[in-house]
């Protein structure tokens, strides 16, 4: 099983799903937060969900008000950098661009990328952490970087 | 930046950076708690903050309770630079900002607007373990900011008390008049000699008596606990004045009412008086005020005014200090309660301010027993004897017969002649005079400062005949009055005395008042003393302190009797 985890986990980073912002995350877990990583994780998609919320809301309104988009990005980018979505980290930046060139239909596509992808970092990290705690708390506290 | 704590939490500078209070302000949850685990795994004390109106609430309701502070750029509620702006005026802390963008106009934004640092997220731990390095770079510079005006000080602060010491209790008498006169007369020189060489280093700034009231004004204006250098300096709108010199002032202030603080507690401890702070004294109305509220008696108020020194105040470093705590919110209830409220019933519990004079004396007097600071301070608070002052300004301190038992007037003489009535009004100005001069560094100068103040203030009452006559019936209303009166005595006491006016031979009233005043450091002895953020109001009120306010750093002018009456009555009318 722990077999299992670290290949998991390998291929998150090697897939381009994690960065090294993670392996930050996972060297911050200790005894005092055992579960500090997975936590984190919750945390970041309970907030940034809000922040997707609001950036779909505000593409259902034409014409695009792209300051408020490129707002609403940037808070969710900054969300982002926290746990490490590499993935999702480059489509922010890209709609930020689109916003910037004003440019709707960018914007629109790029966003649809970016929930898929931030979809499936949530899937991944889900099946990521049930295992590891499946595995042991050991497991995930002694990963090597 | 604080380099000593408040009340709050104290940064642990034996391990520094270990223990760095740090307030981290980001609306993102996330990374809020990211930074929190990293702050701690750097052994930092954590506090975190989801808006940056909760930031500054926090950062206002602590003074000196963080050493840093780390906020994000894009928030919600308010600008990051915005905060950055009001973080660095009002409490002049290092900050750091973060950001996910770390476009270069936002970076030269950031330092524009005076952050000390800009990290660009995702924030790596490595580059929080270094922020320490601003915290340090800030003391420093403050450090030197006021070392010039300290090593003078703390020079002054030795003096005297070992003046304090030599002059030995006053308990008993008038014998140490004369030496201490001489005593005083040597440190006055030595003073000034001290404070010259200074003025090299950096255009020093004397705070006189007028200046330093002013500072408490605009203190007690902001609130003690809101205050910050910036918003002192704009309030005061004095020309030339920098934030350097107020901060440091703020500092010394700061010290001294903690010392005031202390000493209160010391001597209330001791003397088993009780304090009751008078009811809003405590803060505010550093000097400026007149804590009539609880100081019914004048003598409080006359001991408040006990600027006392200003300038020399200044050494007192009342800022930081960790015990100042106490002190700190309440620096001046902490004198001044005891001061004030022991004084005030000057008239009635004059007892009880004498004790507690010689309670703050004590305490405050770095080292001058109490006891004998009474005698030291005594010496000073002769004052009441106002005829005696003038010859010296060591007066004894109230004595005990005024209910300033502990306090040892060793003038008799001057002040039996005073008229008995004024020594007990004197010896609460002067208990508070010493109350807040203990805070400072020489209680014993404090005294001296005090003993024409507080005699003043009391004499005012009384015994002043020209002040007196007015000042009596000033008495319990009109502390200021009395300071006045006070003051005008105590200059010319001081003058007679030279710069002797001793805190030490300041009756503890005087000396808690003095410290009590807004720490206004009663520049004249204190010269070492470092304000104590007394704000006692009602100490303050009193103010003779303030005409004592020998803003003179160079501690030349300890008293000068004149300037503090004019001041007095500028101050206080």
């Amino acid at each position: 099983m722990r077999r299992q985890l670290q290949t998991m986990r390998k291929s998150l980073f090697d897939q381009g799903y994690l960065d090294e912002q993670f392996v930050q995350l996972e060297e911050l877990q200790d005894d005092a937060n055992p579960n500090f990583v997975e936590e984190v994780v919750t945390l970041y998609y309970r907030d940034s969900g809000r922040i997707i919320l609001n950036i779909e809301q505000a593409l259902e309104r034409k014409p695009f008000d792209f300051n408020k988009l490129d707002a609403y990005m940037h808070q969710f980018k900054g969300s982002s950098s926290s746990i490490g979505a590499k993935k999702v980290k480059a489509e922010s930046t890209l709609f930020r661009e689109y916003c910037r060139s004003r440019n709707g239909e960018g914007c629109m596509r790029t966003f649809q990328q970016l929930k898929k992808e931030y979809a499936t970092l949530r899937r991944k990290l889900e099946a990521y952490f049930q295992l590891a705690r499946q595995a042991g708390p050991v497991e995930t506290a002694c990963r090597p970087k | 930046m604080v380099l000593l704590e408040s009340g709050f939490s104290s940064p642990r500078n034996d391990v520094f950076p270990a223990g760095l209070r740090v307030l981290v302000v980001d609306d993102d949850p996330t990374w809020l708690k990211i930074l929190e685990k990293m702050l701690k795994k750097c052994s930092y004390e954590v506090t975190t903050c989801g808006l940056a109106r909760d930031a500054l609430n926090l950062l206002r309701e602590r003074k000196d309770g963080y050493d840093i502070v780390i906020s994000d750029v894009n928030m919600p509620d308010m600008d990051g630079f915005k905060l950055l702006e009001h973080v660095g005026l009002e409490m002049d802390l290092p900050v750091i900002m973060m950001s996910v963008d770390g476009e270069t106009s936002r970076v030269m934004k950031g330092v524009q607007h005076g952050a000390c640092d800009y990290l660009l997220k995702p924030i790596r731990m490595k580059e929080l373990r270094n922020i320490w390095q601003h915290v340090f770079r800030k003391k420093i510079h403050e450090v030197r900011d006021i070392e010039s005006l300290e090593g003078i000080e703390s020079i002054q602060m030795t003096r005297s008390g070992c003046d304090l010491f030599d002059d030995g209790h006053f308990l008993g008498g008038d014998d140490t008049t004369s030496g201490r006169k001489r005593k005083d007369a040597d440190n006055k020189h030595e003073d000034r000699d001290l404070s010259d060489p200074s003025s090299t280093k950096k255009a020093r700034v004397i705070w006189t008596v007028d200046l330093h009231q002013k500072f408490v004004k605009a203190v007690n204006q902001i609130g003690f606990d809101k205050v910050g250098p910036k918003k002192i300096l704009d309030l005061m709108n004095i020309p030339r004045l920098t934030r350097e010199n107020v901060a440091s002032h703020l500092q010394k202030y700061r010290l001294y009412l903690s010392r005031l603080q202390k000493e209160s507690d010391i001597k209330n401890s001791f003397i088993g008086m009780k304090h009751s702070d008078p009811p809003n004294n405590s803060t505010a109305s550093f000097g400026l005020h007149k804590p009539s509220n609880t100081m019914p008696d004048d003598v409080l108020n006359g001991t408040y005014s006990f600027p006392v020194n200003n300038s020399l105040v200044q050494t007192v470093d009342v800022k930081g200090q960790g015990d100042r705590h106490g002190i700190a919110s309440v620096p001046v209830a902490e004198p001044k309660g005891a001061l004030s409220k022991d004084i005030p019933d000057s008239h009635k519990t004059k007892s009880s301010q004498m004790s507690f004079d010689h309670y703050s004396l004590g305490s405050a007097a770095s080292g001058v027993s109490f006891a004998s600071f009474g005698s030291t301070t005594q010496a000073r608070y002769s004052w009441t004897e106002i005829p005696e002052i003038q010859s010296k300004v060591e007066y004894e301190p109230v004595q005990p017969e005024n209910g300033f038992n502990q306090l040892p007037l060793p003038e008799p003489s001057m002040i039996e002649k005073e008229v008995n009535r004024s020594r007990t009004e004197v010896k609460p100005l002067f208990d508070e005079y010493r109350s807040n001069l203990v805070g400072h560094s020489s209680p014993a100068d404090l005294v001296d400062l005090f003993p024409g103040q507080s005699k003043n203030q009391t004499l005012k009452n009384q015994v002043f005949d020209p002040i007196s006559a007015t000042k009596s019936s000033i008495k319990t209303k009109d502390i200021s009055q009395n300071c006045l009166a006070d003051s005008e005595f105590a200059k010319r006491n001081l003058n007679a005395a030279g710069r002797e006016v001793t805190l030490a031979s300041l009756p503890e009233d005087l000396q808690i008042f003095w410290l009590q005043g807004d720490g206004y450091p009663m520049n004249i002895a204190l010269q070492n003393f470092d304000f104590p953020e007394y704000n006692d109001p009602a100490l303050i009120d009193e103010t003779p302190f303030y005409s004592y306010d020998a803003p003179r750093l160079d501690h030349e002018h300890l008293f000068d009797p004149t300037e503090y009456y004019a001041i007095d009555q500028g101050l206080f009318v």
